[in-house]
This record gives C-alpha cells, sequence and structure tokens, in this order.
C-alpha cells in the first residue's frame, strides 16, 4: 500500500516533448513509472522516448487507460492543461510548474473539486512512492521503500526529510510536495488523511514554511483525526515580516504566518516539532520508539 | 508588485469608483499648477511611495496656500520617506499627488484579498476606517465582515448590499457601494490582483461615498499578462538587490546579520537560514540560487552576498538531486577564483556524486572549508563567522 501512486498508476506526461517535460520523463522511466505516452498539441501520432505523442488529453486516456497526468507545461499554460486533464477524466492531476497566477488556481480548484480530481502542486516536485513509481522531479536514488509518510511545501526540504529517513532506514511509504503556491491544489490535511489511512504508512513527516495558516489547520485536524505519530518542521523562523521567501506563498503578513505561531499550533496537536531540519530523523526516532 | 495610490486611484477611475480628482506631479512648480486646475482653496498633498503608514510619518498634508504645496513638494521630492512599514532608508519620494480636500463625516474600511483558506476572492467591510485594519481584526474581530465571491459566478449585487447594510448604509449610499463593490470585483478579476485596500472608504458630508486611498497589489506571476499594470512597476521602491538578483532569476532578501547563505530550493534557504540562527549565528541573507546552480548564477550570487559589507562568512548549502554535486563544485570553485573572494566560504554538499563534489572542493587549494552534514556546516559558518568561538 501506499497514497495517490503505485506500481500500477499509469501516467501520461502534459508538455511530453519539452525540455522538462523530456528529461523527467527519462527519469521517470529510469526508475521504472509506467509513463504509458505525452500529449503535446499538434505532434500527435508521431513517437517521442519510444512513446506514443497524443494531441489531447482525452485522446491519451483514451488509448493508453492513462489514470493520472503530469503537467511540465510554462505557467501562462497551465490552467488550461489541468482543466484539460481534469475533464478528460483523470483523477489525478500533479503539475510541477512555477509561476502560475494566483487567479488561476483559484478556477482550477473549483473545478478540480466539483470533478473530484486530486490536484497536487502546482510549484512541486511531485509525488513518489518508492521502488514502485516517481511522478515529478524528484531524484529517485535517495529514497527507500518503508514506513514514513511525507508530506512537505518544499522540494528540497522534502529531499532533506527523504534522505534522513533513508540514513535511519525507514524508508518512505510515500511523499508528496504539495506545493509553496498560497493555492495548492491539495493541502496538508488532503494528504494527512490518506496517510492515516494507508496501513503502510506507520509515521508522518510534515513540513511547513511561513506564510497562510495551512499548519495551524492541520495540526488542528492532526488533534482529531489522526493517530499516528507526526514530526512536524516550518521553516522560516528567521524570515523577516512582509518579504516573500522564494516561494509565492511564504509570506508573513500582518503578522500573521510566522513560524513561530505554527510550531506552537502544532505542538499543541500533541505533534513532535523539531526546530532544526538536520533533526527530522533524530525526531522520527525518539516519538517512534524505532 | 505594488502600485502606487495615484496608479490605484487610476484604476478606479476606469472601473467606474469614486475619486478624487487629482495629478501626481514630479516638481514643486507642477504641484502649484495641478493645485491650480484643480480649483478651490484647500488641497491635500500626499507623497507616493509604496509603505503605507505615510500619514504618521509627515507624507500627506493638508493645505490652503499654494505656497505650502511647493514647500511641502520640495520637501519631499527625490528624499526618502521613513514609515513603521518601510526599514531605516525608507523609500523615495518620487512624485506627489496633488487632490482636492474631501469633506469627511465617516469613514469605513473596505478590502479584498485572495484568501488562501476559503481559497476564494473574500471582500472585508467595516465599520472601522482610517485605522490600521490589522489592529481591527485583532483587537474586535466581529467588527469585520466579510464575503467569499465564487470564481464561477464572479461578484453578486446580493453580496454588496449585505455588506452595505451590515455597515449601516441607508439610501442611495447601498447603491453606491453595490457600485464601488461590483467595481471592484471586476478591477481584481480583470487585473489579477491580489490585494486592494481602500482605508478608508468615507461618507462624504453630503452623504454620498468617495474612494480617499487605494492599495493596490498585482499578483507577481500574473504581470506578463497585464502590459499596462507592468509599465506602472516604479523600481524606485524596491531593494536595489533584491531588483538586480530578480533580473538573474535569483531570489535574494536581505537581513541584517554577517553570514552570507547561498542554498538551492526557496524551503531549504529558508531551513539553511534558520539553522544558522540555532547556532548562534544571524544570516546576512536569503538566497535560492535554483535548481541548476551552475557556475554563472553561482557568481553571480556570490556578487550579490559580498556587495553586502557585513558578510564575515558564506554558507554554500546544496543539495544536488538530479544536479551532480561535482558539477556544483565546478561551479562554486569557477566562481571563486572568478570573483576573488576574501571571507571563508563553508560549503555543504548532499546528493549525487556528493563525495567527489567535496574532494573537487578541498582539492582545490581555494579557502573553502567542506562541511559534512548540515549542522556541522552551520557550526562551522558561524565559528568562521566570529561571532563565537
Amino acid at each position: 500500500m501506499s497514497i495517490l501512486i503505485n506500481r500500477d498508476t499509469r501516467v501520461i506526461c502534459q508538455g511530453f516533448t519539452g525540455g522538462q517535460g523530456t528529461f523527467h520523463s527519462e527519469q521517470a522511466l529510469e526508475y521504472g513509472t509506467k509513463l504509458m505516452g505525452g500529449v503535446t498539441p499538434g505532434k500527435g501520432g508521431t513517437l517521442h522516448l519510444g512513446l506514443p505523442v497524443f494531441n489531447t488529453v482525452a485522446e491519451a486516456v483514451n488509448r493508453t487507460n492513462a489514470t493520472a497526468s503530469v503537467i511540465y507545461v510554462p505557467a501562462a499554460f497551465c490552467k488550461d492543461s489541468i482543466l484539460e486533464a481534469a475533464n478528460a477524466n483523470l483523477k489525478l492531476i500533479v503539475c510541477i510548474t512555477e509561476g502560475i497566477p494566483t487567479q488561476d488556481m483559484l478556477d482550477c480548484k473549483v473545478i478540480c473539486d466539483n470533478l473530484g480530481t486530486t490536484l497536487i502542486g502546482p510549484n512541486c516536485p511531485g509525488v513518489i512512492t518508492p521502488d514502485e513509481c516517481k511522478i515529478g522531479i524528484m531524484p529517485g536514488h535517495i529514497h527507500l521503500s518503508g514506513k514514513v509518510g511525507i508530506v512537505s511545501r518544499s522540494g528540497t526540504l522534502t529531499y532533506e526529510a527523504v534522505k534522513q529517513t533513508t540514513d535511519y532506514g525507514y524508508g518512505q511509504s510515500t511523499c508528496v510536495g504539495i506545493g509553496g503556491d498560497p493555492i495548492p491544489g491539495s493541502s496538508f490535511i488532503d494528504i494527512l488523511r490518506l496517510f492515516e489511512q494507508d496501513a503502510e504508512t506507520e509515521a508522518i513527516v510534515m513540513i511547513g514554511e511561513i506564510g497562510g495558516t495551512a499548519e495551524e489547520e492541520a495540526a488542528a485536524y492532526i488533534k482529531s483525526n489522526v493517530t499516528k505519530p507526526v514530526v512536524a518542521y516550518i521553516a522560516g523562523v528567521t524570515a523577516p515580516s512582509g518579504k516573500r521567501m522564494g516561494h509565492a506563498g511564504a509570506i508573513v503578513s500582518g503578522g500573521k504566518g510566522t513560524a513561530d505561531e505554527k510550531f506552537a499550533a502544532l505542538e499543541d496537536a500533541g505533534v513532535k516539532t523539531v526546530r532544526s531540519l538536520a533533526e527530522i530523523g533524530e525526531g522520527l526516532k525518539e516519538i517512534t520508539g524505532w | 508588485m505594488n502600485l502606487h495610490e495615484f496608479q490605484g486611484k487610476q484604476l478606479f477611475r476606469e472601473y467606474g469608483l469614486p475619486v478624487s480628482t487629482g495629478f501626481a506631479v514630479i516638481s514643486a512648480s507642477d504641484a502649484v499648477k495641478a493645485a491650480k486646475k484643480i480649483g478651490g482653496t484647500k488641497w491635500v498633498v500626499k507623497a507616493q511611495v509604496h509603505a503605507g503608514g505615510r500619514g504618521k510619518a509627515g507624507g500627506v498634508k493638508l493645505v490652503d496656500t499654494l505656497d505650502e504645496i511647493e514647500n511641502f513638494s520640495n520637501l519631499w521630492l527625490g528624499k526618502n520617506l521613513v514609515t513603521y512599514q518601510t526599514d531605516e532608508h525608507g523609500q523615495l519620494v518620487s512624485s506627489i499627488l496633488v487632490e482636492d480636500c474631501t469633506d469627511i463625516k465617516d469613514e469605513l474600511y473596505l478590502g479584498a484579498v485572495i484568501d488562501r483558506t476559503a481559497k476564494r476572492i473574500v471582500f472585508m467591510a467595516s465599520t472601522e476606517g482610517g485605522v490600521e485594519i490589522e489592529k481591527v481584526a485583532e483587537e474586535t474581530p466581529d467588527k469585520i465582515i466579510k464575503v467569499e465571491i465564487n470564481p464561477l459566478t464572479g461578484a453578486q449585487p446580493y453580496q454588496g448590499r449585505e455588506l452595505a447594510f451590515s455597515l449601516g448604509l441607508k439610501g442611495d449610499q447601498v447603491k453606491q457601494f453595490v457600485k464601488i463593490f461590483v467595481g471592484l470585483a471586476r478591477l481584481f478579476k480583470e487585473k489579477d490582483l491580489e490585494l486592494i485596500e481602500i482605508n478608508p472608504l468615507v461618507i462624504k458630508s453630503d452623504d454620498n461615498l468617495h474612494c480617499l486611498d487605494a492599495k493596490v497589489v498585482v499578483d507577481s506571476n500574473a504581470v506578463y499578462r497585464q502590459p499596462i499594470l507592468a509599465e506602472m512597476r516604479d523600481e524606485s521602491q524596491e531593494d536595489p538587490r533584491e531588483a538586480h538578483a530578480a533580473s538573474w532569476d535569483l531570489n535574494y532578501v536581505a537581513l541584517d546579520g554577517n553570514i552570507g547563505c547561498m542554498v538551492n530550493g526557496a524551503g531549504l534557504a529558508m531551513g539553511t537560514m534558520d539553522i544558522v540562527n540555532l547556532y548562534g549565528g544571524a544570516p546576512a541573507n536569503f538566497l535560492d540560487v535554483g535548481g541548476g546552480a551552475t557556475k554563472d548564477r553561482v557568481v553571480e550570487a556570490f556578487k550579490i552576498i559580498l556587495s553586502d559589507k557585513n558578510v564575515k562568512a558564506v554558507l554554500i548549502n546544496i543539495f544536488g538531486g538530479i544536479v551532480r554535486c561535482d558539477l556544483i563544485a565546478d561551479g562554486v570553485i569557477g566562481a571563486v577564483e572568478e570573483v576573488g573572494v576574501d571571507v571563508p566560504v563553508v560549503v555543504r554538499l548532499e546528493g549525487n556524486n556528493a563525495d567527489l563534489g567535496l574532494k573537487k572542493l578541498s582539492d582545490s587549494g581555494l579557502d573553502i572549508l567542506s562541511a559534512n552534514s548540515l549542522s556541522d556546516a552551520a557550526q562551522k559558518v558561524v565559528n568562521a563567522a566570529g561571532v563565537k568561538e
């Protein structure tokens, strides 16, 4: 078991023939992901990386029985790509692209919710179930199949958590990057719910950062709904107010969204927090007794 | 991306919202001309900077002679205005808005933001206008009334009426308010905004509604499709180092410590600042070099970090996922040689080919300390900066 994706997940790639799409599709194939083909309007009928290219997502789904899509198209076209995938009845869409206008995401979120589509991202590394399926830009080789579920707003911080859980020998059930944008397709709560239900996930690592109140909402959810041990780290204790720290969503505004508030909310919910990102593995060891 | 008040009001005017007659000027003589053109005997002069809190800082003045207008303009044009929202250097006043004076009977608040929890554009209104809305939200949250806009339908007049009646508006004011509300919602959507604030939205002595201030923030991710707004960008209001970094696609934010940080990934860059802080050091900056971390970008990142004279040591923290760490090491070595870095550099490389990368660094003969873990790196750079022995 795992969440969202496994060895049976059949993936298509939107923006397949572009630079990013090509590079990361090669990596995914090498990892063993069941990549069925891709979509590039106007290039339908050709082959790319030995796989079929389709003009539309609907056609790709029809012909390959794909169940998930990964999107590498430029930000300006992502709304179009997400809506095309959602309307082609794909139930999982992973959007890697950074820089999508926020109001485009408001529209996408409403439509995906209405259609029952799970959208991961944008502005995220993607999702990986080690040894089974890799959808996104994360380095496959640092992962180890195992028992920790990881959910994070940041790409490279996810890799840090992955490396530590690998070094400790715990491994990961599934790792989900929900992305650094103000309006993510899936929230911490959406993913925590799945980890709680997943038999293979024995503990959860949650990595948040400054800005918004998603961590506080997750803390409240954990308090009443999550029975598995959770370790949390929040980045941005030293970030100044009013400045956007790289990610569109990472900003303390009007004194709200600070790391201290988030740490406090998580601690109140019984979550084990670590103040140093180097101590995620140690924190897990401490609360699980592994 | 922030707009100036006069630019916000220009947008308001386009969308049929009631704003004062006014002109933005860049010289004292033009300020006087503007006042004459507006006519009357009372005017308001307002220094145009992006930060709020201008009134308390002396950047807004009610005047009744042309001499005062000239003096105010000479006082502020070309100077920096320091408010509680700016740093100690303040922001450059490159223009002044001269407006006719409004007789105020009451002050309200009307604003709109993209609410991250609701995942909607949310309008907020309050009878507590003219004060900081964050303070109202903190102390008397029940005095803020909210409505959410469904992206599929857009703002509806009934939502405007709901707000208007809750604010205690009467008769024609309700109609005026609904017109303002619907206009703002259209403006918000069509111009890809992330925030609008009218604080205060005033009731004039003749009982009509009037937008006295305009704070408008544009979604930076959407500026590419808003060419008119893109032209409104005023780089003089931005930190020059941050603007320069942005032109290289580097995310840089200046802080006041002495340990320069160069990291790949925004989250890891924050995490690196935090761990430096945990070990008793003070980060001098946030800097995300991005996934590539090629020599050119590392060179530029070094130049930006070292342009801050407080920097006593630099920590490079790279998690080379798909990128090979030995290539990153080549970039760092090339950059250190090219830039002539004269402070200690601590490097932590993790991931693909990390060992080879570290070996290259130690063989380079340069003053580069390699670290074998994140904690080790933080410890080493804090020591190198001389914060503690």
